[in-house]
């Protein structure tokens, strides 16, 4: 049986944590109310974008921009994009754990793999394989547009000098605030024309543009951009779940930490209660004796 | 009353603009180009420039860096960077970003830098853009 101190300590302790648990979880969930709206604000941004995009990659021809070059696969880069911080529950290790499992896909094709890595933690826990490429780390808590661009550019680049072949990012999509999940999503090369339903049927409607410079030109500059729309909505979606996460995470850390301590409690007055009674006992004794 | 066009200017932290208008000017690839109501589809990449619109006797500029615009059904929108209103641009800074630009300009031109020769004159389009839009305003 553990000294009374001994308990009164462990439980002063497990309070103390759940303190800073429960104070991370205010933390997490203002912080989460600022991703979401980051990631309302871009919603418009990104749905024109597409929608511009299938306009145009439905008349052109496709076969000509390096971008969109259709090779033999031989070497396929992933994009793996976390959170730089930790104490966010499983978060991280279920998108590391997709993206060890599409290494291991493509190392059984016989494909060469490389990796970026977009937040401390992919780095951290990747940089094991031995195949990490470049590391983008420390940009996650306060990114911006030209974040998505440094890492889009370096990416492009390497496709089209042909050291890649294709290129998948893969990142934590927030779903809703209790769902975060590990997804992959193509990047390069671009396919043309997401089939996206209704905003077809919106621009078949319209007929034919008057492109200036031209269709090519324009798909020259639009590609580029779209890399960055695809790496900074990963970002947006990665910064959104993160705080979500680790909300549920110091939920479930300071309802933990309830419990500890009701047992604790338990555990404290029991001994207590020992205690008394001993005491007690000693007294009725000594009386006793004293009566003689 | 003379028919209108809807203008949008959406950018990646939120749309900007959102009103009826009577005609749009704008920075596009081969130079300025108005919009008035009615235009046939058009798209459009726009350079970094003042972008300007009136609505009855208003007139209102704006500092848009590069992305590109669509016409279509009577609605103009521009899908760029950034976009800053005149009267919210800090002359002081646009001054000084000129001048650092102009700076550092001319030193990559001397050492042959061609990355940061391009930076800086993007960096002086900017100030540039911010400058002139805030006089308009």
């Amino acid at each position: 049986m553990p000294s009374l101190k001994d308990v009164q300590d462990k439980i002063v302790g497990v309070k103390k944590t759940s303190q800073i648990t429960s104070a991370m979880n205010m933390v997490a969930s203002a912080k989460l109310r600022g991703a979401q709206e980051k990631m309302e604000n871009f919603e418009p941004y990104a749905n024109k974008f597409n929608e511009t995009m299938s306009t145009l990659s439905g008349g052109g021809n496709t076969d000509q921009f390096p971008l969109m070059e259709v090779r033999d696969v031989k070497n396929v880069e992933l994009v793996v994009i976390t959170s730089d911080r930790g104490l966010c529950g499983s978060f991280n290790s279920n998108i590391i754990q997709l993206a060890e499992k599409k290494i291991r896909e493509y190392e059984a094709e016989g494909k060469n793999i490389s990796i970026v890595c977009v937040g401390k933690k992919a780095f951290q826990l990747l940089k094991k394989t031995g195949n990490v490429r470049a590391q983008f780390t420390d940009i996650m808590s306060d990114f911006q547009m030209f974040n998505a661009r440094e890492i889009a550019q370096d990416v492009a680049t390497q496709f089209t000098n042909g050291e890649t072949d294709k290129v998948e990012v893969i990142y934590g999509h927030f779903q809703s605030v209790a769902i975060q999940k590990p997804v992959v999503q193509d990047m390069l090369p671009i396919t043309p024309s997401e089939t996206d339903g209704e905003s077809e049927t919106e621009t078949q409607a319209v007929g034919d543009y008057i492109y200036e410079p031209s269709t090519e030109e324009i798909m020259d500059v639009m590609q580029p951009l779209y890399l960055n729309v695809i790496i900074y909505n990963a970002m947006l979606q990665v910064g959104a779940s993160e705080h979500a996460a680790r909300m549920t995470a110091m939920d479930n850390a300071t309802n933990a930490c309830k419990d500890i301590v009701s047992d604790l409690t338990l555990v404290y007055n029991k001994a207590r209660q020992a205690a008394v009674t001993g005491e007690l006992m000693d007294i009725v004794g000594g009386a006793e004796a004293l009566k003689g | 009353m003379a028919q209108q066009i809807h203008l949008e200017v959406v950018t990646p932290a939120g749309a900007v603009v959102s009103e009826d208008v009577d005609i749009v000017n704008a920075p596009g690839y081969g130079g300025d180009f108005g919009v008035l109501a009615n235009h046939a589809p058009f798209l459009s990449t726009i350079k970094i420039g003042l972008l300007t619109y009136e609505k009855g006797n208003e007139r209102k500029s704006l500092m848009i860096s590069g992305g590109f615009s669509e016409v279509s059904n009577n609605k103009i929108t521009f899908l760029v960077e950034s976009a800053e209103e005149g009267s919210q641009i800090d002359v002081d800074r646009a001054m000084k970003a000129k001048e650092r630009a102009e700076k550092r300009l001319s030193q990559a031109a001397a050492q042959d830098d061609n990355f940061n020769t391009v930076r800086a004159e993007a960096a002086l389009q900017r100030a540039l853009a911010r400058l002139k839009a805030s006089k308009v305003a």
